[in-house]
Formats: structure tokens, C-alpha cells, sequence
């Protein structure tokens, strides 16, 4: 009964968002009041629908209705309830429902948020996020019904990818939706502009920070599955340029380079086209990352069950959506007239050059992503492109990034000078080149020419964020969120970048064989196995290995890495054991047993790797201080 | 004033690289082991432990291996046609049960009937290993001479059968005589 329930609400949603899509679009260009005013409620009446047709799918999980294709496959008996309910959102089908869900979310936000948007605007931006969510609904009812009947059912279900089962992998998926749908609000309003062939402070106002919210989403939920990767998967390494990772860090680094773009536009009413060009750009890479996990074109350990069906109508959705819209920014884009020049040393350039960079890195990590599926389109061999290419072409582009992002960051509007900027970071710089050039050499065991250039750059940049702040001559609250903002997501990147330069070229890893009593030496640390012993838990059997650690001869931890085996999926399953510290993180990881007491270990130490992860949840922070802005208040107080 | 075609004309080449891309499966590695002799398996039998499965027993034969396990859900889908093969083509039907334990294998085989003249027993993926297999099901055709002549990853199907399998055997088999 739920479950047909969910199904119907479903078809509501699909109908609300088909006339969502079309009447106040309409309406608008006809001068039909009645039909501009319909988007909002249009918008939440597909919400609601979604809301019941996601509850109907989240009780099915609950109750163990098995009936149903989806939670059979997804779900089981003795799976822990947190893992249920995260269970809604772990497999294709399911997903997709919170996809929508979010679209679905993000609109009536905009309409709560945006009641002093004109109403033909609104309706506008409305309407285009009723087109989308009209394409994901139709995809969900017609290729991957989540409500789909079993012809029987059965007694229990197949349950969850253990890999799955998670806490931070629960709320990783809804985060980076987050991110995802929420830069079709972006996109949205960019067609709307390019519809009215006009755009003004106001505007950059009402998308800014949506983007932001957006990014800062994005962010948090690549940081969470960078985590999760570290932790869970057992490799020691927090970034793999897995294809499903680089699907989620292609919108992010064309929206970074969005957010800046938005700021020449709002200040300066520069780059016009060109944020146009990056809105709609960062929303078709979400799109584009959808069809690259869902369709099955290229291998990863993330990719979801494929179906050519399913890649076949993503693939043309993607035509309808972005073609349409670059369509429509060919036809429109001269429209969008930029108001003032500037001069060649001055933050326009500043921030032109970060675009430049930011959007290069995208096009490298896009082009090596789609590298063995465009090679295999064109009969030249099967390969696979990994770290050794991202890394080699990556790392130089970001080097020279993030020498301009500390100098852009204290460039001035419009015209600026050498010797002022000179004056200005002088001894920054000497303070940043002593701490990436001296104080490795004093702590560290080797010298690394790359990870001391990261380190300078990095102290630059903290050091410039830093003193931006204490230079505005102002008290803490009266500086502006914008300012605050900017600073700590700054200071979030050095931290970040601070945190790979040391990790990427100073940890330690190593396989070894111990027998229980014996010790191994790395590092300083000294790992020794007292022994593994065997136990079952509700859903897996588990071996638990213990291991304690001892730094100049005291014990600083005891660790307790596991191998585990589920029950239904008969996957085993590493359960790293983490010593986390601010400075350092020991990783212990289980391999395979080796005669009767003694087994293969993998052992890590990971300088500074907690950094790359509190430095992105402080750019996402700054964010989120951005938005908090006066003056997108004021703009809503006004109009 | 080309300039702004230039997005749309970059996403029109991608999409027409992702259209293609569609349609080929990038899991399909070509085997290295096509027209190279067969590894051997000298492993133990499934039913009967002491005897061994050996590549000589089938030299002058065209043969299959198919390699499965119970734990397999494309196996299942794959058996009823593994069972119609072998009751209407008289060509050896090798199993090579991968990674999987005695008890199951055999629970299994008695539930969906056995296709198999012979079943090795491979609990560790020794032979695996030497034979490349990374997704189960995967079924090889070796020639009379212990040659890998054909590997099919993923379930065989009667499609596939019909059209690849099945001619290439008769090929092999006419080109001995």
C-alpha cells in the first residue's frame, strides 16, 4: 500500500513540475499575472508530493517491505536502522529520488528567499528548475521506478553494500546533492539573464550567495567523501582520481571559479558573459557527472549498476539542457555588455587569471577523466589514465594558482600598483619563505623542492588572508561578511594546501608480516601486534587485530584494526584502525592471516593529514560567512 | 563573432564522444591470453577431491572452461544456459569453481543441475590468477592444441552462443579435420 502510494505522489510531482515548467514561463512572456503567480505554488506542491513519495520509500525501508524491488536489493533484516535510512539513498534508483528531493528543496528556497525577485524573474528562474526537475522525474518513473514490484517476495533482501554501511558515508551523498542541485539555482537564474539580455548588481546579488550555499555544500560533501575514502576503503590515500571523484570536483572548480567571477560582476560589472558562461557551465558538469556514475562509460569503484537505457536518456537530457543553453548564450551573450575596463594590475586581473587557472585544472582533470572512453570511441587502444598523469599535469598548474590567489587577494579594484603590492606582502613573504623553505629543512627528514614551494605559497596565503583582515581598520563586527568570508575560505585553502605538501611527499607506508609479540620500526613509532582474535556481530564476522604503539619506548596507542566479513554479501571488508592526531595520523590496516599467529599488516604514518580536510571544511565555512553578507540584506530590504 | 560557439561547439564533441562511449563496455580488456597456450590447472576436483582437472585430459578436444562460483549472481542467470549447451552440444563443458567452498558449490549444482563433464575446485583463485579472471562469470574456448582461442567476460547468453561461440567451435573443430 505505501509503496503505491510513493509511486502516485511521484507522478503528482511529475505533473506539478510539467506545468511548473511551462505556465510561469509562458506567463511571463505574455504578461499573464495569474500565471507568473502559479510558479511558487507550483513549485511547493511538487515538494510536498516529493516529501510523501520520500517518506513512502523511507517507511518501506523501515518495515523491511520486501515486496519492493528497490529495498529487496538494498536493504535486510539485520541491517542496523541508521544504515536503513541511509539505505534509501544507497543504490541508483534511491538516490535519484533525493536528487529530486533536493532540486525540489532548492526551489521552494528560492521562493521563501526571493519574494522581492520581480515576479517575472522568479517565475522565470522557477520554470527552468521546473524543466529540470521535469527531466530527473520522468528518468525516476520510467528507468528507475524506486516503487518497482517484486513479483514475490522474498524473505529477506540482499542488503546494503557493506561498503556503504557508514555514518559519514550517510550523510555524504545528501551533501554533495547539496552541491550539485543547488548550482542549478545559478544556472537557473543565468538563463533568466540571458532570457532578459540583461544583468545588473542586483542580480549578481540575488545568485551570489546561492552559490555560495551551494559550494559550500559541494565542498563539504567532497571533503566527507575524501574522509570516508581514507577511513573506509583502507588504501591510506584521501584523493584516487577516481572518475566518480573527479565528477564531483569538476563543478567545484568551475564554481570557485564562478564565486570569483561573480565578485568582478557585483563590484565592477565586468566579465558579464563570461559568469553567464560559468554558471550554466558548473551545473552541465554536474549534469555531465550524473551521466559518467550512471551510465557505465567509464570504470570506477563508485560506479553505480549500469544500464545503457539509462546512460542513453541521461545523454540526451544533457543535450536538451546544456545544448539549449549554450545555444541560447551563442544567441543572447552579446546582450551582456560589460560596463568598465580596468587596468592591467588591478584584482580584475587578478581574479581573470585565477578563472584562467581554475578552468584550465578543470579541462585537464575533464580531459584525463574522459581520456580512455574518448581513445576507446576512437578504436586507439584501452587505457586507463591514473594518478601519475593528474598529478604530473595538476600540480604545476595549482602551484602557479595559488602564487596568484596570495598576490590577487591583496591586488586593488580597478588599478593598482607593483611597488604598492610589493610594500604591501614584502615581509609576508619573508615570513612565508622561512616557513616553507627553512623550517622543513629543520624538521623534516628530506628536502622536497615541490613540497617546500606548497608550503610557501600556502604561509603567503594565510599571511595575506590574515592581515587583509586586520588591515580593513575596522572593528571585528564591522568588517564585512563578505570580507570574513573570503579571508577564512583563504585561509581554509593554505591550510589545505599546507596539509598535501607535507602528506603527499612525507608519509610513510609499508607492508610487512608480524607475528604476535614482534615489533616493527617506522617513523619513530614502533607497531607491535599482540594478536587477533575472532568475533560476530549483528551482520558480519569480524577478526580484530590489536596493536600497540610506542614512541620512544612509552605507549601512545593501542589500535584495533578489523577485517570484516558480512553476512549477506560475503564481501570482506577493512576496518582501518586510525590514531588521529593534529600533526600526524597512524593507520593500521588488516591484511590476510599468515600460518596461525601471524598476519600481514599494512602501517601508515600521515604527517599533517587531518589538515587537507579542516582546511576544506573552512573554506566551506567562509562560505557559508559570505552569505551571511549585510548587504544581500539590505538588497531584500530595498527592492 | 565565433566566439561564443565555442561552448556549444565543444559540448557537441563531447557529446558525441559520450554517445559513442555508450555504446562500448569499458570492462572488456582484451585478454593477453587469446591464441597463447593455456595455463595450466592441475587442480582437485570438486566432487571427487583426490583426482585432478589437468589441461592434457582434454588435448585433441576443443573445449570450454567456464568459471563460476555460488556466490555468483550472474552465474544463476547464466546456468540454464550453461544446462541447454550441454545437452545439445557434445563438447567438453569444464567448470573451474572459483573462490567458493565445497558445500555451496555442490548445494548449488544439485539445486540447478550440472552442465559440468568436470568441475576443478579452486578455493584460493591460484588458477584464476593465471588465467586473468577478474569478473566471474567468464567462460574461455580452447582449441585442440591447449590454445585460448576466445574469452567471454560476464554471462554467456544464447545471443552470444548462437553467434560466437558456437561457430568458432565448428570453425576449430573443421579446421582439425
Amino acid at each position: 500500500m505505501t509503496p503505491d502510494i510513493g509511486q502516485l505522489a511521484l507522478i503528482f510531482a511529475l505533473l506539478m513540475a510539467v506545468y511548473q515548467a511551462i505556465l510561469p514561463m509562458v506567463s511571463s512572456f505574455k504578461g499573464f499575472q495569474a500565471g507568473i503567480a502559479t510558479a511558487r505554488y507550483l513549485a511547493s506542491g511538487q515538494f510536498i508530493f516529493l516529501c510523501i513519495s520520500f517518506a513512502c520509500l523511507t517507511y518501506a525501508f523501515l518495515t523491511d517491505d520486501f515486496s519492493v524491488k528497490y529495498v529487496a536489493s538494498t536493504s535486510n533484516l539485520s541491517l542496523p536502522v541508521l544504515y536503513k535510512i541511509s539505505g534509501v539513498w544507497g543504490a541508483h534508483e534511491g538516490s535519484l529520488l533525493l536528487w529530486a528531493l533536493i532540486l525540489s528543496l532548492w526551489t521552494v528556497a528560492v521562493c521563501l528567499f526571493s519574494r522581492d525577485l520581480p515576479a517575472v524573474y522568479l517565475a522565470r528562474v522557477i520554470s527552468v528548475m521546473g524543466f529540470i526537475s521535469v527531466g530527473f522525474l520522468i528518468f525516476l518513473l520510467a528507468l528507475s521506478n524506486p516503487f518497482e514490484k517484486l513479483p514475490f517476495t522474498p524473505a529477506d533482501g540482499r542488503s546494503l553494500n557493506p561498503l556503504l554501511q557508514d555514518p559519514g558515508l550517510a550523510i555524504h551523498p545528501p551533501m554533495l546533492y547539496m552541491g550539485y542541485v543547488g548550482f542549478c539555482v545559478a544556472f537557473a537564474f543565468a538563463i533568466s539573464a540571458l532570457i532578459s539580455g540583461k544583468i545588473d548588481a542586483l542580480w549578481v546579488r540575488w545568485v551570489r550567495p546561492w552559490t555560495n550555499i551551494a559550494w559550500c555544500f559541494l565542498t563539504i560533501g567532497i571533503t566527507l567523501g575524501s574522509w570516508w575514502a581514507y577511513y573506509e576503503l583502507g588504501w591510506g590515500g584521501w584523493w584516487f582520481w577516481d572518475p566518480v571523484e573527479n565528477a564531483s570536483l569538476l563543478p567545484w572548480l568551475v564554481g570557485t571559479a564562478l564565486i570569483h567571477s561573480l565578485a568582478v560582476t557585483e563590484k565592477r560589472g565586468a566579465f558579464k558573459s563570461w559568469t553567464v558562461l560559468l554558471a550554466i557551465s558548473s551545473f552541465s558538469l554536474s549534469l555531465l557527472g550524473t551521466f559518467l556514475v550512471r551510465s557505465g562509460v567509464l570504470t570506477s569503484v563508485h560506479a553505480f549498476a549500469t544500464d545503457p537505457s539509462r546512460g542513453l536518456y541521461i545523454l540526451c537530457f544533457l543535450i536538451i539542457v546544456v545544448g539549449t543553453s549554450f545555444l541560447l548564450y551563442a544567441w543572447r551573450s552579446p546582450s551582456l555588455k560589460s560596463e568598465s575596463g580596468f587596468h592591467f594590475i588591478s584584482r580584475e586581473t587578478g581574479l581573470l587569471v585565477n578563472n584562467i587557472f581554475l578552468v584550465t585544472i578543470a579541462a585537464c582533470v575533464l580531459l584525463g577523466t574522459l581520456y580512455p572512453l574518448i581513445l576507446d570511441a576512437l578504436d586507439a587502444g584501452k587505457i586507463s589514465v591514473g594518478p601519475p598523469y593528474f598529478n604530473a599535469v595538476i600540480v604545476p598548474i595549482a602551484l602557479g594558482m595559488f602564487a596568484v590567489m596570495a598576490i590577487g587577494f591583496s591586488l586593488r579594484w580597478k588599478n593598482d600598483s607593483f611597488s604598492r603590492i610589493f610594500k604591501r606582502i614584502r615581509i609576508l613573504l619573508v615570513f612565508a619563505l622561512i616557513a616553507g623553505l627553512v623550517l622543513p629543512s629543520l624538521w623534516l627528514s628530506s628536502y622536497n623542492v615541490y613540497s617546500s614551494i606548497g608550503l610557501t605559497l600556502a604561509s603567503l596565503i594565510a599571511l595575506v588572508a590574515v592581515t587583509t583582515i586586520y588591515q580593513q581598520k575596522k572593528s571585528y563586527s564591522q568588517i564585512s561578511g563578505s570580507v570574513w568570508g573570503a579571508s577564512i575560505a583563504h585561509i581554509g585553502m593554505a591550510i589545505t594546501i599546507a596539509g598535501i605538501s607535507i602528506t603527499a611527499v612525507y608519509s610513510h607506508e609499508k607492508d610487512i608480516r608480524l607475528s604476535y609479540g614482534e615489533n616493527y620500526e617506522m617513523a619513530g613509532y614502533s607497531f607491535k601486534l599482540i594478536d587477533v582474535t575472532q568475533h560476530a556481530e549483528k551482520n558480519y564476522q569480524a577478526s580484530t587485530g590489536l596493536v600497540e604503539v610506542f614512541q620512544k619506548g612509552q605507549l601512545i596507542a593501542q589500535m584495533k584494526p578489523e577485517k570484516r566479513v558480512y553476512d549477506i554479501q560475503n564481501n570482506p571488508m577493512t576496518e582501518a584502525a586510525i590514531d588521529a592526531g593534529f600533526f600526524r595520523d597512524l593507520f593500521v590496516a588488516l591484511g590476510e592471516p599468515l600460518g596461525a599467529s601471524s598476519w600481514s599488516l599494512r602501517i601508515y604514518h600521515k604527517p599533517f593529514i587531518r589538515w587537507i580536510w579542516l582546511g576544506a571544511l573552512l573554506m566551506a565555512l567562509g562560505a557559508a560567512i559570505a552569505v551571511a553578507d549585510r548587504r544581500y540584506r539590505k538588497t531584500a530590504a530595498r527592492t | 563573432m565565433l566566439k561564443r560557439f565555442i561552448p556549444l561547439l565543444i559540448f557537441i564533441g563531447l557529446v558525441a564522444f559520450l554517445a559513442i562511449g555508450l555504446s562500448l563496455d569499458p570492462k572488456k580488456v582484451p585478454s593477453p591470453l587469446i591464441n597463447k597456450p593455456a595455463p595450466a590447472l592441475n587442480l582437485p576436483q570438486l566432487f571427487n577431491e583426490s583426482e585432478l582437472v589437468t589441461n592434457s585430459d582434454m588435448l585433441g578436444e576443443v573445449w570450454l572452461l567456464n568459471v563460476w562460483a555460488s556466490w555468483c549472481a550472474a552465474c544463476r542467470a547464466e546456468h540454464q544456459v550453461l544446462n541447454a549447451f550441454s545437452n545439445n552440444h557434445h563438447v567438453p563443458l569444464i567448470g573451474l569453481n572459483y573462490k567458493d567452498s565445497r558445500a555451496n558449490a555442490k548445494q548449488w549444482l544439485s539445486d540447478l543441475g550440472n552442465p559440468y563433464q568436470k568441475i576443478a575446485f579452486d578455493m584460493d583463485g591460484i588458477a584464476g590468477i593465471n588465467w586473468g579472471v577478474y569478473g566471474v562469470p567468464e567462460t574461455f574456448v580452447i582449441d585442440q592444441q591447449g590454445v585460448i582461442r576466445y574469452k567471454q567476460i560476464g554471462p554467456l547468453n544464447d545471443e552470444i552462443l548462437e553467434k560466437t561461440i558456437i561457430p568458432l567451435i565448428n570453425k576449430l573443430q573443421k579446421a582439425a579435420s
